[in-house]
């Protein structure tokens, strides 16, 4: 029940706060806030109750199951283990961040901003929960309009390119889901004679090998553009360098967190053999895309695509965790997408926060902040640190289990992906000298950090910290998923 | 009375038609294609009327009389639409009226 | 007492996290960032104290914080481990940890980083404690690459100029290169053996590999990669003379003292791994043995007067190289322990020398400073004897003999490694009295502006009385160090002479070398320049200037391919694909709104022919 009630909360919180900003915009912000925090307090509540005691239940912890239209089995059907609820408090933690830091930053349209924000938070969630396919499905394409709008309509120059790009490549790759989810229902009808989108039973489906890979295909296709990988990433650094920085913490961080989650659920377990046969691919995509992200994060002179770069190579160590075959790799990889969300989250709230200030992203316009803004840039540094997988970070446990258990299989593959590790100090610290050491050239004098900057940067960097120091609570968590979850997280 | 055949009567339909369209197509005055569809219209009635009454059947002659109505209905807007764009151009070439090109 | 052991590395840590977060005032600063290193120290020595006098059964003491995290077999605990080797290493970086803060606050007082130096050097402490104490692999690994990140901060610390920026992401990169070969190791091992823990790894190999196995070989030279990288050894030597960028009192503690000699105590560490991979093992030595000679010769060609300590380091890291690769592990440590001393000190008289010359850096610009600079003289005479292995008295010299003497004797040791750390020891003294030479003897060129206080002063003569004492205790030094390194002084083959016949050789080639650095520096400095100025010795000059070309040389490799990519790559080349799509479609779009041409009668043809050909397909279909 209380399932539906997050939801719920959100999209009513949508449709209340949009008109609500005619009225006085802190009205409408307000609600948004009360709505996330809700919804926030809501899961931790769950999590406390269900979680806390350590016991490993084979089944969902909290589970929800209506009708929705019955003649097709189709089902609102919610399901919460341990994989979705970390990946739910993280969204819903990273949704409040967002809505925080929008606070001031978006003064135009505050309602309709408000709507969609909560509109695709309500889409996460929907994927991170749903256990019906077709109510998956719905929830996936749920994100693409409002996301749509956030780029086109409180963007930079060229929003309206990067909009239509990332509607383009998210909008194709869903189709091709469709295909392949409308295949899958019918070769399950084939076989047993029941039309349904359950999750648990189209697990079972009987499927000829090719088949299984062409309907394999079609999900994967919908996953990878929108995690992104190589060589589907181009929407990515475009669709950054020209949104907010609130919606590209959602853009990269949450979406990415939503295709992984994805991947882990459905494509996984649905698909082991298609899986497996394609993983050697994907393992030489993702080693592929973790260095050249690293060498085009390194030339990027506009600091929000470079972070866009940054973040396409740290998916690519999420997805060589996912296809490695590995119950280490797949640990990491969960722990890596995590990290991820927070440190390069972080790193774009940081540019937001320069670009406020010296309102540019052009890397070369700003230099020599450390004069002027100690704090932020101190902060920035550690995010950056995050990034080059610094141990004692989170993302440096992640990036580790990945590899080591990369090792375990492929051990040249995990010897150059770890050189993909040292190429992220090029960027990182290219980043870091360029934006924040040097001369003064421009002589800035700028206000340091603003209380709330200060408290949302200073948490997030808490929870880096204890990630990377503590992530035992996080793969305790971890272990109750659900029985249905791949073989390997036993 | 003698019956005259249908193929006679599909056969003035069809020049009808195709004296229609010939105008249609080679008329640059909006008037007379205006004309022209009215004798393309009456083209299709004849074939619809000859065909009712190879079959006997009323049918054919309550379609004319649907297409006399439309015809009427289209010409009454098209006349409205003609005088207006007259008044604008102060001319009724066809070919000027290309403002919605691609 | 041994509980407090876990307060070592943590006190630094909290009060750097403390330095970074608050505002204080620069007093309050000074005074947070040198007690904590003191409190440190003291609780190391007291916990020293307490192992000493009564040692665990086990030989080692082991506190276990907290489990990092327990995943599918690999479960590394955040736990320290003290062991004699840990120990000597704890102790004396700590103490000349608390020396170096003790001279930063005077050394850096008016800096507007104040706050900021204190934090990154409290933040080094702590990492390179829990570098030493660390119990496992993953756990040294943090402190590793805690201790890589103060280097690259403190070597960039005046950040506004762009050229110290440089100096310390290429310290940063080329150290993290050898890393991602140690971190491979790390992954290897794991696979291999199971676990990550240092003692039940070594426990593990012996059993499990054979002496000069392929898991152990490909271990050992993994691991060196990391040892090679962070100690400044060929081939990635270069980025430490760069590093001596940073404040004088970095250089002293990160790049001579203790950072640089991490890589030694992490084969140390492993050196059951080494035993079981020979081969490595060999490699090791005579990596150290290029390294010290390399090293030498381009000391001795550098104007920059740290530059030449810079130098100086690689090439005594060199002999520790040496001394671990043919098994002398004692000497290494205690040649770590000694140097760990008077290079230190060498550091921070050159930062009094330099800051009393308003920052000048180049020795021949320097001069007859012994008269105005007396306590800086003394103590940089000390330390430059304890370098060059002044014998019989100085600490450097009992711990260089004993390496050189390893060199010969130990099982790996052969006459030929011996003559290349006796080349050694003719550089050293060298290229040491051309220094001491050139910036204190000779006829004053610069004004003296500013004197040193005595928070400069007090620890140079701690470190002065330390760089003749501490080679006193080095029977003591080897019976202790003797339970975790064993070292069997027997001589297994064939030497055709003693130690002490050794220890006299060393002797009379460091009188050669000083001697010579008279002639050459004092005397006759004629001579030296007509040397450097034929064609042959000019070119050699540079050669060595350039540290052997091998920046050059990198830069060809290794940094110019990479920007090249980058410029290339900058506009995303996969884009080009998916930017093609877009404009077939354009060019799809424009031939179809020509056929939109707004005129009515071709709408009405090609409705007509279009029907014509429907009518025509049913018709003949």
């Amino acid at each position: 029940m209380i399932l539906g009630w997050l939801l719920a909360i959100l999209i009513a919180g949508g449709i209340v706060a949009w008109p609500l900003a005619r009225l006085h915009p802190l009205l409408s912000r307000s609600i948004a806030l009360l709505a996330v925090t809700l919804d926030l307090v809501l899961v931790l509540y769950l999590a406390a109750r269900d979680f806390g005691d350590g016991n490993t239940g084979t089944g969902w912890h909290q589970e929800l199951d209506w009708n929705w239209i019955p003649q097709f089995g189709i089902h609102f059907h919610f399901g919460l283990d341990g994989l979705s609820l970390l990946l739910v408090l993280l969204t819903l933690f990273l949704a409040v961040v967002a809505v925080v830091v929008s606070w001031d930053d978006i003064t135009t349209a505050v309602g309709f901003y408000h709507f969609n924000l909560l509109l695709i938070v309500a889409g996460i969630l929907g994927v991170l929960l749903s256990l019906d396919l077709f109510l998956f499905y719905f929830s996936w394409e749920l994100m693409l309009v409002p996301m749509y709008f956030l780029i086109s309509i409180w963007g930079r120059e060229r929003r309206v390119y990067a909009a239509i790009k990332f509607f383009l490549f998210t909008q194709l790759s869903g189709l091709l889901m469709l295909i392949a989810l409308l295949a899958l229902y019918f070769a399950h009808y084939r076989s047993t004679g029941i039309y349904t989108f359950e999750y648990q039973d189209l697990l079972g489906t009987q499927l000829s090998p090719q088949a299984a890979m062409w309907i394999m295909l079609g999900f994967l296709a919908a996953f990878a553009v929108k995690l992104p990988i190589f060589p589907f990433h181009t929407w990515l650094p475009d669709a950054c360098s020209e949104a907010s920085a609130a919606t590209n913490l959602i853009l990269a961080s949450l979406m990415a967190v939503s295709a992984a989650y994805a991947m882990i659920r459905f494509l996984l377990p649905l698909f082991p053999d298609a899986v497996h046969t394609i993983s050697p691919i994907m393992i030489v995509l993702a080693v592929i895309g973790i260095l050249y992200s690293a060498i085009l994060a390194f030339s990027q002179t506009n600091l929000m695509r470079l972070i866009a770069y940054a973040s396409i190579g740290h998916l690519g160590f999420v997805m060589l965790g996912i296809f490695a075959g590995n119950a280490l790799a797949l640990r990491g990889a969960v722990m890596t997408i995590i990290a991820h969300a927070i440190s390069i989250g972080a790193l774009f709230l940081v540019a937001g926060s320069i670009e406020k200030r010296v309102h540019s992203r052009e890397i070369e316009s700003i230099g020599g902040l450390w004069d002027t803004v100690p704090r932020l840039s101190g902060v920035a540094l550690v995010f950056a640190l995050a990034a080059l997988g610094l141990p004692g970070l989170g993302d440096f446990i992640g990036e580790f289990l990945i590899l080591i258990g990369t090792y375990q299989a492929h051990i040249a593959v995990a010897a150059v992906a770890a050189c993909g590790v040292l190429a992220a100090t090029f960027y990182a610290l290219r980043f870091v000298q360029c934006a924040f050491q040097g001369p003064n050239h421009h002589s800035w004098q700028l206000p340091d950090l603003a209380p709330r900057e200060a408290l949302i940067l200073g948490v997030l960097m808490v929870v880096l910290l204890w990630l990377g120091l503590y992530p035992q609570p996080v793969f305790e968590t971890l272990g109750q998923a659900a029985n249905h979850a791949p073989a390997l997280w036993r | 009375m003698t019956s005259i055949p249908m193929a006679d009567g599909l056969i003035l339909g069809g020049i009808l038609f195709a004296l229609g369209l010939a105008g249609l197509l080679l008329r640059r005055n909006l008037l007379l294609i205006l004309v022209s569809i009215e004798i393309m219209l009456n083209g299709a009635g004849v074939a619809f009327v000859a065909a009712g009454s190879r079959w006997g059947q009323a049918d054919g002659q309550v379609m004319f009389l649907f297409i006399l109505a439309a015809a009427a209905a289209e010409v009454s807007v098209g006349l409205a639409l003609l005088l207006t764009y007259y008044h604008r151009r102060q001319t009724l070439d066809a070919d000027s009226v290309n403002e919605m090109r691609g | 007492m041994l509980r407090l052991l876990w307060l070592v590395p943590a006190i630094p840590l909290v009060s750097a996290l403390a330095l970074a977060v608050l505002r204080l005032s620069q007093k309050a600063v000074a005074w947070l960032g040198t007690c904590s290193i003191a409190a440190s120290s003291l609780i190391s020595l007291l916990v020293s104290i307490s192992f000493v006098n009564a040692p665990p059964v086990s030989g080692a003491y082991t506190q276990v914080l907290w489990r990092w995290f327990d995943v599918n077999g690999l479960r590394p605990e955040i736990a320290l481990y003290l062991d004699p080797l840990s120990l000597i290493m704890m102790v004396v970086v700590a103490f000349v940890s608390f020396l170096i803060h003790l001279y930063s606050t005077e050394f850096m007082s008016g800096d507007d980083g104040f706050g900021r130096f204190f934090a990154y050097m409290n933040l080094f402490v702590g990492c390179m404690l829990t570098l030493i104490l660390a119990d496992n692999l993953l756990l040294l690994y943090l402190g590793w690459e805690g201790v890589g990140l103060c280097s690259y901060l403190l070597i960039g610390f005046w950040y506004r100029d762009p050229a110290n920026g440089r100096a310390g992401r290429k310290a940063f990169i080329v150290t993290r290169a050898g890393d991602t070969a140690m971190v491979i190791g790390l992954f290897l091992l794991f696979h291999e053996l199971g676990t990550l823990n240092i003692q039940d790894l070594m426990h593990r190999a012996a059993l499990q590999w054979s002496i000069g196995s392929t898991g152990a070989l490909a271990a050992a030279f993994l691991l060196l990669g990391g040892a090679v990288g962070k100690s400044a050894q060929l081939p990635l030597q270069t980025w430490l003379p760069d590093a001596m960028a940073g404040p004088t009192p970095v250089s002293a503690l990160i790049h001579a003292a203790t950072m640089v000699t991490a890589g030694v105590y992490l084969i140390a560490r492993m050196h059951v791994i080494y035993s079981l991979a020979p081969q490595a093992q060999f490699a090791v030595a005579v990596i150290g043995a290029a390294t010290l000679l390399m090293a030498g010769f381009s000391a001795l060609t550098q104007h920059d007067l740290k530059r030449v300590l810079a130098y100086s380091t690689i090439s005594q890291i060199g002999y520790m190289f040496l001394a671990l690769g043919v098994g002398a592990w004692p000497a290494a440590i205690f040649h770590f322990m000694t140097h760990a001393f008077f290079k230190a000190l060498l550091f921070l008289g050159a930062g009094i020398v330099i800051e009393s010359l308003d920052g000048e850096h180049d020795i021949f610009r320097m001069g007859g400073l012994r008269k105005e600079l007396p306590v800086a003289f003394w103590t940089f005479l000390i330390a430059g004897c304890s370098l060059a292995g002044l014998p019989l008295i100085t600490a450097g010299a009992f711990s260089k003999d004993w390496i050189i003497w390893g060199a010969y004797s130990a099982a790996n040791g052969s006459a030929g490694l011996w003559v290349v750390a006796l080349g050694g020891v003719f550089l050293t003294a060298l290229y040491t009295f051309r220094m001491i030479f050139l910036v204190f003897f000779g006829q004053k060129k610069s004004q003296v502006t500013r004197m040193p206080g005595p928070a400069m002063v007090v620890p140079c003569i701690i470190l002065a009385f330390l760089s003749i004492a501490g080679g006193y205790v080095k029977t003591l030094f080897s019976n202790y160090l003797g339970t975790v390194l064993h070292w069997d002084s027997t001589v297994t083959h064939g030497v055709s002479f003693g130690e002490n016949t050794s220890e006299a050789i060393t002797s009379l080639v460091f009188l050669l070398g000083a001697s010579l650095a008279y002639m050459l520096f004092l005397r006759r400095r004629q001579w030296a320049a007509s040397m450097v100025s034929r064609p042959m010795g000019n070119l050699l000059h540079r050669f060595w200037l350039s540290d052997w070309g091998m920046d050059w040389l990198y830069d060809r490799i290794f940094v110019r391919p990479v920007v090249w990519m980058a410029r290339i790559g900058k506009g995303d080349l996969v884009d080009v694909f998916y930017a093609g799509i877009g404009r077939l479609n354009e060019i799809a779009w424009r031939g179809m709104s020509r056929t939109q041409s707004g005129k009515l009668r071709w709408y009405a043809a090609a409705i007509a022919a279009g029907a014509i050909v429907l009518i025509g397909v049913v018709i003949f279909s």
